[in-house]
C-alpha cells in the first residue's frame, strides 16, 4: 500500500471510527487530532514524489474513470499547507472547543474535512476533484453550522453551501467541455488540439472558473464567506482562511499546468484577473467598517484571495500560488490569533468592546502582530511582502490598471489592519470582556507561535516545503522592479499613518461609510431581488414541471388513461347473456372474414 | 346425388339457425336447444366432408370419428347444462336471459 493511499484514507478511517464506533467516547478529538499529526508527517515523506497512482473505478465502453492520485511538486507542497495547519488546528481546536458540549461532532467534521482537502490536492483527474470539491462543501457546511441552534448559523451553512452549488454547476460544465476539447479527464493526459477555437476554450476556462468563483469566493458569489464566520473560528482559519477557500485558485494552477498558461491568454484570462481584481478592491472596501474582528479578516481573506486569483488570471499562477502558500500561514495565524482573543474575552468579537489586549495577552497579541506584518507586507523581513511583490509584479506586466488597483487594496489592508490591531489591542479595555482577559494556554499559544514563525519565514521555507516559488525561476529583477516596490512600500507608509491618526486613543468609529458597512448592498440584493423574484419564478417553473407533466401527465394520467378504458369496456359488460353471445358470434365472423379474406 | 356443396349449404344454415337462436332468443332453454343445433351442423358439416374426401376409395374415417366424439360430448355437456339450468331456475325462478344480470361489470 503505497504512503499516499493511507495520507488520503487515514483521515476517513477517523472519520468514520469516530462517527459510527467512538460516538460519544472523550477520545475522539485526541483520535482526530492524532490522524491530523501522522498525515503532516506522511506529508513531509511524501514532499517532493513524482508519481501517479491510479485505478479504474468504473468503465463505460471506452471510457473509464480513474481514481487517482498524482504526486508532484504542487500537490505535496500543498499537502504541507493543507496538513500543517491541519494538524495545528485541530491542536488549538482541543483547548478552544474544551468546553463544547458538541465537540466530538466538531472533530469528526475536522477530519471529514481533511479528507476531503487531501482529495482536492492530490487527485490526479478532473472527476475526482470535482467529487472531493463538492466533500469539502459539505464538510463546511457541517462545520459553519456546527452551532445550528443559532439560526445565524444554520443560515450561514445554507447560504455557504448553495452559493458553492451555484459556482459548482459552472464547474460542472466546464469540466465536460475541457473533456470535450482535451479529450481526457486526467490531468496529465490532457492535450489542446492543434486547432481549438479561442471562444470555446476561453467558455471552458471560464466556466471552471466558475467552480473557483463559489470555492474562492469571488464577486459575485463572495456572499457566503463572511456569513461562514459563524462557525468555530478555528474552522474559519482551516478551511475559510488557508486551505479551503485556497482550492479554487490550487485547481486553476492545476489547469494552467496541465492545459498550459496560454489557456489564460484572451478573454477568459482578463476575466479571471479582472474579477479577482474587483474582488480584491470590494473586499478591502468593506473590511474597512467591519465591527467584528473575524469579519475583518474573513473580508481580508477575499480580498488576498482576490489577489491570487488575478495573478491566476494574468498568467502569474506560480506568484498567485506563493502568495497562497503565504498567506495560509499568516491567515491562519490571523483567525487563530482572533479565535484567542475571542475566547479570552468570553466570546465577544466586536473590536470596539475589546482593547489594551496587548498587555493583558502579550503572546497572543505579538503573534497577531507578526501576522498583521505579514498580512500588510512590511518589507524584507515577513513572508506576505515578497509574496505581494510577485503579485504585483505580475499585475504590473499584465495590466497597469489591474496594478493600480493592486496597489491600492496594499494600502487599503493596511489601513484596516491596522484599525483592527490598534482598536483592539492598543489602548485601554472598553469592556469588561477584555479589562478580565487573561492570556491562553498552552495549546492555544503553541500553534500560535509556530504560526508566527511561518508567517515570517515561509518566504524563506518554499524549497524545504515544497512551496511553489516564482523566484526560482526569475533571473534578476523584473521590468519595473523599482516602481512595484516604491508603490507597496508608499502604499504601506500611507496606510499604516492613516491608521493611527485616525484610530488611535479612539472608542468609537470616526468615520462611518454606509455603503461599505453595508457590503454595498449586494447581501440585501441577493436577499431582495434574487432571492424574492428568482427563486420564486424558479419554483413556479419546478412546480409547473413537478405538477402538471411529471404528476399530472406522467403519473396521474397514465393512470387515468387506463381508468378511463376501463371504464368505456366497463360499458360493454352489461350482464345479458345475448349481448355477450352476439360479440362473440361477431368476433368470430371477423376472424374468420380476416384469415380467409386477408 | 347431393353434391359437397348441397350438405355444406345445409350444414351452414343450420349453424346461422342456431347462431341467431343463441344470440336472439331470451329463453335459456330455447339457447340451449340452438347451441346443440350449431353442433349438428358442424357434425354435418364433418360428415359430409369425410363421405367426399375418399382415401383409396374408401371415406376418411378420421372425419366421422370426430363427429362421434363430438355427440359424446355434447350428450355429457347436455346433462351438465340442463343441471346447471334445474339449479339455476331453483334459484332464481327463472330461465329468462334478461333476468340474469348478475355477471354486469
Amino acid at each position: 500500500m503505497n504512503l499516499a493511499w493511507i495520507l488520503l484514507f487515514l483521515p476517513l478511517v477517523v472519520t468514520a471510527a469516530n462517527q459510527l464506533v467512538l460516538r460519544k467516547n472523550p477520545l475522539v478529538p485526541l483520535v482526530s487530532t492524532a490522524s491530523a499529526i501522522i498525515t503532516l508527517a506522511l506529508s513531509f515523506i511524501l514532499l517532493g514524489r513524482e508519481e501517479s497512482l491510479a485505478f479504474d473505478w468504473a468503465t463505460i465502453g471506452g471510457f473509464s474513470l480513474q481514481i487517482g492520485l498524482k504526486l508532484d511538486q504542487l500537490s505535496t507542497g500543498m499537502m504541507i499547507v493543507v496538513t500543517g495547519i491541519g494538524a495545528l488546528v485541530h491542536v488549538f481546536s482541543l483547548a478552544y472547543m474544551k468546553d463544547d458540549e458538541a465537540k466530538n461532532r466538531y472533530f469528526t467534521g475536522l477530519s471529514l474535512f481533511m479528507f476531503s482537502m487531501t482529495g482536492i490536492v492530490l487527485s490526479g483527474n478532473f472527476i475526482m476533484t470535482f467529487i472531493f470539491w463538492e466533500l469539502v462543501g459539505v464538510s463546511s457546511y457541517l462545520l459553519i453550522g456546527h452551532w445550528y441552534q443559532k439560526d445565524s448559523a444554520a443560515d450561514a451553512a445554507k447560504k455557504a453551501f448553495l452559493c458553492n452549488r451555484v459556482g459548482d454547476f459552472g464547474f460542472m460544465v466546464g469540466i465536460l467541455m475541457i473533456w470535450g476539447i482535451t479529450g481526457s479527464l486526467v490531468f496529465e493526459e490532457m492535450r489542446l488540439p492543434e486547432t481549438i477555437s479561442s471562444g470555446v476554450l476561453g467558455a471552458a476556462i471560464l466556466c471552471v472558473f466558475c467552480g473557483a468563483v463559489g470555492k474562492s469566493a469571488q464577486l459575485p458569489l463572495h456572499v457566503w464567506l463572511p456569513d461562514a464566520m459563524e462557525g468555530p473560528t478555528p474552522v474559519s482559519a482551516l478551511i475559510h482562511a488557508a486551505t479551503m477557500v485556497a482550492a479554487g485558485v490550487y485547481m486553476l494552477f492545476r489547469v494552467e499546468v496541465s492545459l498550459g498558461a496560454e489557456v489564460f491568454d484572451g478573454f477568459a484570462g482578463q476575466t479571471i484577473a479582472w474579477v479577482g481584481g474587483l474582488t480584491s478592491l470590494a473586499a478591502a472596501l468593506m473590511a474597512t467598517q467591519q465591527d467584528d474582528i473575524k469579519r475583518i479578516l474573513a473580508y481580508s481573506t477575499l480580498s488576498q484571495l482576490g489577489y491570487m486569483v488575478m495573478a491566476v488570471g494574468l498568467g502569474g499562477g506560480e506568484a498567485g500560488m506563493f502568495h497562497l502558500f503565504t498567506h495560509a500561514w499568516f491567515k491562519a495565524l490571523l483567525f487563530l490569533g482572533s479565535g484567542a482573543v475571542i475566547f479570552a474575552c468570553h466570546h465577544e468579537q466586536d473590536i470596539w468592546k475589546m482593547g489594551g489586549l496587548l498587555k493583558k495577552m502579550p503572546i497572543t497579541g505579538f503573534t497577531f502582530l507578526l501576522g498583521t506584518a505579514a498580512l500588510i507586507a512590511v518589507p524584507f523581513v515577513t513572508s506576505g511582502f515578497y509574496s505581494k511583490e510577485e503579485i504585483l509584479a505580475a499585475a504590473f506586466a499584465g495590466n497597469k490598471f489591474l496594478f493600480g488597483i493592486a496597489v491600492f487594496v496594499a494600502f487599503l489592508t493596511t489601513f484596516y489592519m491596522t484599525r483592527a490591531f490598534v482598536v483592539a489591542f492598543l489602548g485601554t479595555p472598553r469592556d469588561h470582556g477584555a479589562d478580565h482577559a487573561h492570556e491562553v494556554g498552552p495549546l492555544m499559544f503553541v500553534p500560535l507561535v509556530i504560526l508566527a514563525a511561518l508567517a515570517i519565514g515561509s518566504a524563506w521555507l518554499t524549497q524545504p516545503l515544497g512551496a511553489i516559488d516564482p523566484r526560482v525561476h526569475a533571473d534578476g529583477h523584473h521590468d519595473g522592479h523599482a516602481i512595484v516596490l516604491g508603490a507597496s512600500i508608499a502604499s504601506l507608509v500611507l496606510g499604516l499613518i492613516a491608521g493611527f491618526v485616525l484610530y488611535n486613543g479612539k472608542d468609537q468609529d470616526p468615520l462611518s461609510i454606509p455603503l461599505f458597512r453595508n457590503r454595498f448592498h449586494i447581501d440585501w440584493l441577493y436577499d431582495n431581488v434574487v432571492v424574492r423574484y428568482f427563486q420564486d419564478a424558479f419554483a413556479s417553473i419546478v412546480f409547473f414541471f413537478d405538477e402538471i407533466l411529471i404528476r399530472g401527465l406522467a403519473v396521474a394520467g397514465l393512470g387515468r388513461a387506463a381508468a378511463s378504458f376501463g371504464l368505456l369496456f366497463r360499458s360493454t359488460l352489461n350482464g345479458r347473456l345475448t349481448s355477450y353471445s352476439f360479440a362473440l358470434g361477431l368476433g368470430v365472423i371477423l376472424v374468420i372474414y380476416l384469415t380467409v379474406f386477408f | 346425388m347431393p353434391s359437397l356443396n348441397d350438405y355444406l349449404l345445409v350444414s351452414g344454415l343450420l349453424f346461422a339457425i342456431g347462431l341467431a337462436g343463441v344470440v336472439l332468443r331470451r329463453n335459456i332453454i330455447v339457447v340451449f336447444m340452438c347451441l346443440e343445433l350449431m353442433l349438428s351442423a358442424a357434425n354435418l358439416s364433418l360428415v359430409a366432408f369425410s363421405r367426399f374426401n375418399p382415401i383409396n376409395g374408401l371415406p376418411d374415417y378420421h372425419g366421422q370419428m370426430l363427429v362421434f366424439f363430438v355427440i359424446t360430448v355434447a350428450a355429457a355437456e347436455v346433462a351438465v347444462g340442463l343441471a346447471i339450468i334445474v339449479a339455476l331456475y331453483r334459484a332464481r325462478q327463472t330461465v329468462h336471459t334478461d333476468d340474469l344480470t348478475s355477471l354486469k361489470g
